[in-house]
């Protein structure tokens, strides 16, 4: 592979995987609330 | 259930995710399907290769998630399936709905049968039955595609049994319900997929030649950036990709529980629908470039999308990979088979909810009335010698004038004439970790609606093959005429005609709605839906609260029992913007 080809590949996987790192990492950090009773 | 004054009922319970994974995985797995597979890595080696990854992304960034957002808002808020969601947002835009399930019924049709191939291909996969003509076989033996397009009934039972077998499935399936049938059925398929998709990757890469395919996917070609197409393409893969703008995730979003974190939930499923093709990128061009070079040619010579990509090109593959081969099959055509069933479930769930809401029915009842119909006509224009012609226009027609002329309306009505956008950002930041004002008014406002129209037009007028002056395809005027013009603007028709139909007061549309509607930019506290029929003994009390509607109506303690209790007192909501003396006048504090 071309050099600049691993570049785009690696900048791709790291904004995009890293994108979703980052946000499963942010829904980790803020737990699921419950609902209140009653509530459909 | 007591009544308010006005007949309104108190909320029947209704179904549910359990969990915030829950949706996840259905919503994931609702966005990765046959395209994620099939056509990105086309359309990102056609589009400047590696160059395409920053335009994917901006649109991923301004438009992907910025609608994914404006469905969850407006399905979270209406707490309903999409046409009773826009009822109850602004009663004009429920015909939206409609429309949505008319898009989602035609698409479940053809959808169903390109898996059904998947499955029988996962069988020839043992046996190389495609020999050295990959491309004969599909068209003649297996397909046996009629020489002049039309419509005829010579069946292929080839076809017709397993389409068969996938519409029980189906069914069995979507009878199940939302948690135990569509929550689970993507908590098993989805896990799957995902670990055969890296098997299958991971594999490929180890072929001869794979390394000359992903260079040939990621070589970006810059000059391509100043080009608009590409930029059209980037934001139509998005959109596309997503499962947005027809009724999926406003549906899939009402079953969240009231206090989700809608945003934090978009992002995880916005970024990993394009993980996965990032991945499927390159899987598909290492094994593209495997087959370049044992067919001694350019990667370019090879490339290809849709149907030709995965029932040709990697049959194949599959044949040039000897041993291996069976091995690539089961990974490939079975990843095909989960994905897109987990999209198909998804696909029928936005009907099979719309009609729970307006007749009242349960779910098996609503399930066997919807999904025997759709199963019935996939049945009957499908497997047939003419079927991949009306697959064809079919699938053309409605992602241009379903779900990309649909989105572009959608936003515009709900933003400039209902004006809606800042009520929905604040539901959209209520709970959600990710909080969402301007920015994502004007991107959703502005910007997507703009690139949808630049894509429509395109699509309509660009020279080469704009349908407003091409027959698409080449095809008999009078079959795109029926299958194409005929179906689009019948779907819109008749969701326009359904919408000015009043709602039974047996339909939740005779529920007290869980958040007031918008109306000409104000929330209207106390609005009474006077077009769902109520009781006569009710209708007098009708008359009375419509003529003190913007008065504050004391309400029955039963009445209470979720729909207002759900929205926060105004002192935990942040105001999304604080109106200055121009603005329209929002009650920003009490809004909700």
């Amino acid at each position: 592979m071309s050099l600049e080809a691993i570049i785009m590949c690696a900048i791709a996987i790291l904004i995009i995987w890293g994108g979703l790192g980052l946000a499963l990492w942010n829904l980790s950090r803020h737990p699921e609330l419950e609902d209140d009773d009653n509530e459909s | 259930m007591g009544e308010h004054p006005t007949g309104a009922k108190a909320p029947s319970k209704r179904e549910g995710f359990s969990s915030r994974k829950v949706f996840l995985f259905a919503a994931v797995g609702s966005a990765v399907g046959l395209g994620n597979i099939w056509r990105f890595p086309y359309i990102a080696y056609q589009n400047g290769g590696g160059a395409f990854m920053i335009p994917y992304i901006v649109a991923l960034l301004t438009a992907g998630l910025t609608f994914l957002y404006f469905d969850y808002a407006i399905g979270h808020r209406g707490r309903a399936s999409s046409p009773l969601s826009y009822r109850r947002l602004n009663r004009g835009t429920e015909f939206i709905g409609w429309w949505h399930m008319g898009m989602a019924s035609v698409i479940a049709i053809y959808y169903a049968v390109i898996l059904a191939w998947a499955m029988r291909y996962l069988i020839f996969s043992f046996s190389n039955a495609w020999g050295d003509d990959a491309k004969g076989f599909f068209n003649n033996d297996f397909l046996q595609v009629a020489a002049e397009p039309g419509v005829s009934f010579d069946f292929n039972l080839g076809i017709l049994v397993p389409l068969a077998v996938l519409w029980i499935a189906l069914i069995a399936v979507m009878c199940l319900g939302v948690q135990n049938g569509v929550g689970k059925a993507n908590i098993i398929f989805m896990p799957l997929l995902i670990i055969m998709f890296l098997i299958l990757v991971v594999y490929s890469l180890t072929l001869p030649g794979a390394f000359n395919g992903v260079n040939a996917l990621f070589t970006p070609d810059w000059s391509r950036l100043w080009d608009g197409k590409v930029w059209v393409a980037a934001y139509g893969q998005i959109f596309y990709s997503l499962s947005i703008g027809f009724g999926i995730m406003v549906t899939y979003a009402s079953y969240m529980k009231r206090k989700s974190d809608l945003t934090g939930s978009g992002a995880v499923v916005g970024f990993a629908n394009s993980g996965f093709e990032i991945l499927a990128g390159i899987g598909v061009f290492a094994a593209l470039g495997f087959m370049a070079q044992s067919s001694g040619v350019e990667v370019k010579e090879v490339v290809s999308n849709g149907i030709g990509l995965a029932f040709v090109a990697y049959p194949t593959i599959i044949s040039q990979a000897g041993a291996a081969g069976a091995l690539i099959g089961v990974l490939f055509f079975g990843s095909l088979l989960f994905a897109g069933f987990t999209s198909l479930i998804s696909i029928l769930e936005v009907v099979v909810a719309g009609v729970q809401d307006k007749f009242n029915l349960g779910r098996i009842a609503s399930t066997v009335v919807v999904l025997v119909p759709l199963g019935v006509l996939s049945l009957l224009l499908m497997p047939t010698s003419t079927g991949l012609y009306v697959l064809d226009i079919l699938d053309k027609f409605v992602n241009i004038f379903g779900i990309l002329l649909g989105g572009v309306v959608a936003i515009l009505v709900v933003t400039f004439i209902v004006g809606a956008l800042p009520t929905l950002a604040a539901h959209l930041s209520r709970y959600s970790s990710i909080k969402v004002r301007w920015t994502w008014m004007i991107m959703i406002g502005l910007v997507t609606p703009a690139v949808l129209i630049v894509s429509l037009l395109d699509s309509l007028f660009n020279p080469e093959d704009g349908l407003a002056h091409h027959v698409y395809g080449d095809y008999p005027q009078w079959l795109v005429g029926i299958f194409g013009w005929g179906m689009s603007a019948g779907i819109l028709i008749l969701a326009i005609i359904i919408s000015l139909l009043p709602w039974s007061k047996n339909s939740r549309a005779a529920e007290e709605p869980p958040a007031p509607p918008v109306v000409f930019w104000r929330v209207r506290k106390n609005h009474v839906d006077s077009t769902v029929r109520r009781a006569s003994k009710a209708s007098d009390h009708l008359a009375a609260a419509k003529a003190q509607e913007a008065t504050a109506i004391a309400a029955e303690p039963l009445v209470q029992v979720s729909a207002p209790a759900a929205e926060p007192a105004a002192a935990s909501v942040e105001p999304v913007a604080e109106p200055a003396a121009e603005d329209v006048v929002i009650p920003w504090k009490k809004e909700n």
